[in-house]
């Protein structure tokens, strides 16, 4: 396989992004539906309870679930337009082949199926079994995540299985395991209400996870203080008490200084430092020299704020610390992390009521979908693959001989380069488009175009897909049963509404013929889904994730259930540590020392304006779904370069002046915007667009040595404006850009 | 109109400051099928190049709502719930009086149907007991339709105020704004 079968122009005009409108009087049947069914929105962490409207097997509208208890009826803007994924006209119907010069053509699903068992065979003979890799997603229900771990493993036999969490949670998994021994936000979001003070860390909440604001703002109501650390005034850090505008990649210099000050201040428990803890010396070793000229030169913060910022979290009683992939996107994401942690276990605010500490998960599934098994290195209850134990139970549960499970494979970032190596071949890829996703997309690109074999799973026609010999079309959140669990650790229900139109099938039905086509269909007789899920509560068992007491029955009795929940009686655990004992060996929590390193891209005289990525409320990740809908396209329809008016007269720059954005990865021009609500030496730009349009032409491949996230939120730019008014969004079309 | 399900302890507060500025509500209202795809509440920024503050603005239902004393064809009504009704198809002329006299800027006219559309407060949804579209979906508490008593509770920092200067005349409306502890009146402009 070579470049594009035929032109992305061609391609996106057969198969979009196109723009999904509800018509003008609403969708036949919207005042009296079929079914309303009560599931959760399909998109972020949050997984807000929503009832979808059926009628003749279409979703034709919504209505609030202000029972559901996380979100009672509130709905950001996606959640709001997610029904219009259904009856979209880009939707795939019918299995496609690449075809020469021409594009897509339609195939049936025997031939699609048989193609991609004798390539995965071809190639697997030819080169050994790593060089077929697998590329998976955390849209995915915890069934799918599990089916696609076990699949991988013991039907395609391969060790190279990552996941978009890679891109996600994975700095912060690995931060909480290494303080805590187990991967899961310490207390659910009520622990908020009453907390004295919040402090936010890299996480722009108003936008990303707009229903969790409320939950801040019950705090506040309650007398409790606000800190916002962002380099951009987002609009949760606009009403803060205190906003610190950290430089972007400094993260872990201030939280030093704050332990610093902590220790200086004895603003300690020392009790709970002595009987719960472990590593402490070590940790105030680490930031013995980080006082506050220091921390300001480093960070950008002005000396004085951050001595506010630790004498408001010091002295309080209850607190609760949130981050997110504003410090988790960095080429130091876990020490970034262990240093947040170390500023809760410091003070002892952990296991009790209203003193509260999470990670906030960002995908639909990134909780149960970093739990069961299709990352590199781990297996179902968030286990170990290398550990020979964990190794022999899973086998034992899949009926396999533990000789044959593959080991550690490589990370989402490392497959990709391995294929531009040439040492992997073939990809099967399903809920995952990384040519958007992933940085350094030109790199992307190339890998994409050495891959002799790629089928892909997906029920759009993505990005990455336009780079598939065969294309499998699957099956929306909406159209399979199933489970996820969401950024809080509650596992929930998700209701199949529709059937996948057309010849369509559900992401399941195509993964276990796969299996069985592949010679492995004993270890995958599977009818339902929640036969799915009783294998995984047997495999999660004794796992540190363990679902073991979670049944469907019990999740819909009590609208979802908390993991760890060991046995049928158990009640599932909505707050983690009330009894003090961490799943660490020792049973105490780990304090990290964490010294300040530097990004893994600084600026210099070549490239002297530090860039950061992230989001907009209206979109969600790559945009493979709401790059379909049209309100949501319309909100914010183009990346703009957020730029300070310092640096833009230093530029000479003008509001609305397209301007290229040039690394040492590649160039892309934008918009610019200017606002006094960033850094004067940062300049930001959303991610979620393709091509042409996409922000990750420009930023590094560094990755985290531990988590191997890679560094999206800061890397080293040059500003070159153009002199002249960019064309109008509607005229750029960015949403569908080649 | 008459209804027996309008719950008449219940009341619409509007925060301004929890703007996050999402659209959640202006879509979420489009929804319903009377609007035809057109939202009855806006969300605006302040001044995007100084702030990310946004306001965001519903019909305030004034007590004695200028927009119908100055339509002159007698086509929006006030009922006995206090809801100022968008105007009747049959009788509005797309004159814009109401909107150029609106104190809020609420009313627009929407051109190709030469019709004035406003927010009902969701009538469809309040007058079988149930809470306006967008005070349901908003994710930040900027929309809360609940009793008082609920709002005292939740909000000690903030008070409802329903009373609006606007130089020599004063504005009263069913729609409540939440301000400072302890505040009686917005004063938009005192001269």
């Amino acid at each position: 396989m070579a470049t594009l079968p035929a032109s992305a122009e061609t391609i996106i005009n057969e198969f979009g992004p196109s723009l999904n409108f509800p018509p003008r009087e609403g969708f036949p049947g919207r005042d009296e539906p079929d079914e309303v069914i009560k599931t959760h929105c399909c998109f972020c962490g949050m997984q807000c309870g929503i009832k979808l409207c059926v009628k003749d097997d279409r979703i034709v509208g919504f209505e609030p679930w202000e029972e559901f208890p996380f979100n009672e009826g509130r709905l950001c803007p996606k959640g709001v337009q997610r029904y219009l994924q259904n009856n979209h006209p880009d939707r795939l119907m019918h299995p496609l082949e690449r075809v020469e010069g021409k594009g897509f053509s339609t195939k049936s699903w025997d031939h699609a199926m048989s193609r991609t068992v004798s390539e995965i065979q071809r190639i697997q003979s030819q080169y050994g079994n790593d060089a077929f890799a697998m590329l998976s997603g955390v849209s995915l229900t915890n069934e799918k995540s599990y089916l696609v771990g076990k699949f991988a493993r013991v039907a395609l036999k391969t060790k190279n299985l990552d996941y978009n969490g890679r891109l996600c949670m994975v700095s912060a998994g690995a931060g909480n395991k290494k303080a805590f021994g187990l991967d899961r936000a310490s207390n659910n979001f009520t622990d908020l209400a009453r907390a004295e003070v919040v402090m936010i860390c890299g996480t722009n909440v108003s936008e990303t996870f707009p229903t969790l604001t409320h939950w801040i703002w019950q705090a506040r109501d309650n007398g409790g203080r606000l800190i916002v650390v962002d380099p951009r005034l987002t609009p949760i850090a606009r009403t803060a008490d205190l906003h610190l505008p950290v430089r972007p990649g400094r993260d872990s210099a201030l939280y030093g200084a704050l332990l610093h000050q902590l220790i200086k201040h004895d603003w300690l428990d020392h009790d709970f430092i002595s009987n719960h803890t472990s590593g402490f010396e070590k940790a105030a070793e680490a930031v013995a020299g980080y006082d506050l000229p220091w921390a300001e030169s480093v960070t950008g913060i002005p000396a004085s704020q951050i001595m506010q910022a630790a004498e408001m979290w010091g002295k309080a009683s209850t607190s609760f610390l949130l981050h997110a992939r504003g410090i988790e996107h960095h080429s130091k994401g876990v020490e970034n992390v262990s240093s947040c942690i170390n500023l809760v276990l410091a003070t002892g605010r952990i296991g009790r009521p209203y003193c509260g500490y999470a990670t906030i998960t960002g995908q639909g599934n990134g909780q149960g979908g970093r739990e069961h098994g299709h990352k590199c290195d781990q297996l179902p209850g968030n286990r170990d693959i290398e550990n020979p134990e964990h190794r022999k139970y899973i086998s034992q549960v899949w009926g396999i001989e533990e000789k044959d499970m593959p080991g550690k494979g490589l990370t989402a970032y490392e497959i990709m380069e391995a294929i531009h190596r040439g040492e992997i071949k073939g990809l099967l890829s399903i809920c995952f488009n990384p040519l958007v996703s992933l940085p350094n997309s030109n790199m992307i690109r190339e890998a994409l175009n050495k891959l002799e074999y790629y089928a892909c799973i997906d029920f759009f026609l993505n990005e990455t897909a336009r780079h598939a010999d065969i294309i499998l079309p699957g099956s929306l959140h909406e159209e399979e049963e199933g489970t996820v669990t969401t950024a809080e650790g509650r596992v929930v229900r998700i209701r199949k509404a529709v059937n996948p139109p057309g010849g369509a099938r559900t992401d399941t039905s195509i993964l276990l013929d796969l299996a069985s086509r592949l010679g492995a269909g004993k270890h995958f007789s599977f009818e339902t889904s929640e036969d799915i899920f009783n294998e995984l509560r047997v495999a999660s068992k004794g796992g540190t994730a363990d679902y073991f007491g979670i049944t469907y029955q019990k999740i819909e009795d009590n609208m979802g259930v908390f993991w760890p929940c060991p046995e049928l009686d158990h009640p599932g655990t909505p707050r983690l540590w009330e009894d003090k004992k961490f799943r660490t060996p020792d049973a105490r929590a780990h304090f990290q020392p964490v010294v300040y390193r530097d990004p893994g891209e600084v600026t210099d005289a070549d490239y002297p304006v530090i860039l950061t990525t992230g989001r907009v409320v209206s979109q969600y990740l790559s945009g493979s779904q709401t790059r379909r809908i049209g309100k949501l396209v319309n909100q914010y329809p183009e990346p703009l370069l957020e730029i300070h008016p310092v640096l833009a007269k230093k530029y000479g720059i003008s509001d609305r002046e397209l301007v290229r954005v040039a690394t040492r990865r590649g160039t892309a021009e934008f918009p610019a915007q200017i606002v006094e609500t960033i850094r004067e030496d940062t300049v930001f730009v959303p991610y979620h667009w393709p091509g042409r349009k996409s922000v990750n032409q420009l930023t590094s491949g560094h990755l985290d040595p531990v988590s191997k996230i890679p560094e999206f939120k800061v890397c080293a730019c040059r500003l070159e404006p153009l002199g002249r008014t960019a064309p109008s969004a509607e005229e750029t079309k960015a949403h569908a850009s080649a | 109109m008459t209804t027996t399900t309008f719950r008449t302890d219940q009341e619409f507060f509007l925060d301004t400051q929890r703007c996050i500025g999402c659209h959640a509500c202006e879509m979420a209202c489009a929804e319903c099928e009377t609007n035809g795809q057109t939202p009855m509440i806006h969300v605006d920024y302040v001044d995007r190049f100084s702030t990310v503050q946004t306001s965001v603005q519903i019909c305030m239902h004034c007590t004695d709502p200028i927009c119908a004393r100055v339509c002159p064809a007698v086509a929006i009504e006030k009922d006995e719930f206090g809801i100022v009704h968008s105007a009747n198809t049959a009788r509005c002329i797309a004159c814009s009086n109401c909107v150029v006299a609106c104190p809020f800027g609420v009313p627009r006219k929407i051109e190709p149907m030469q019709l004035m559309m406003k927010c009902n407060m969701c009538y469809d949804r309040t007058s079988a007991g149930k809470k306006p579209m967008c005070a349901t979906v908003c994710p930040s508490g900027a929309l809360t339709y609940t009793t008082r008593e609920d709002m005292a509770a939740k909000r000690p920092n903030s008070s409802p105020v329903n009373h609006f200067q606007f130089g020599q005349q004063i504005v009263k409306t069913k729609v409540n704004i939440m301000m400072p502890k302890g505040a009686t009146k917005l004063v938009v402009d005192s001269e």
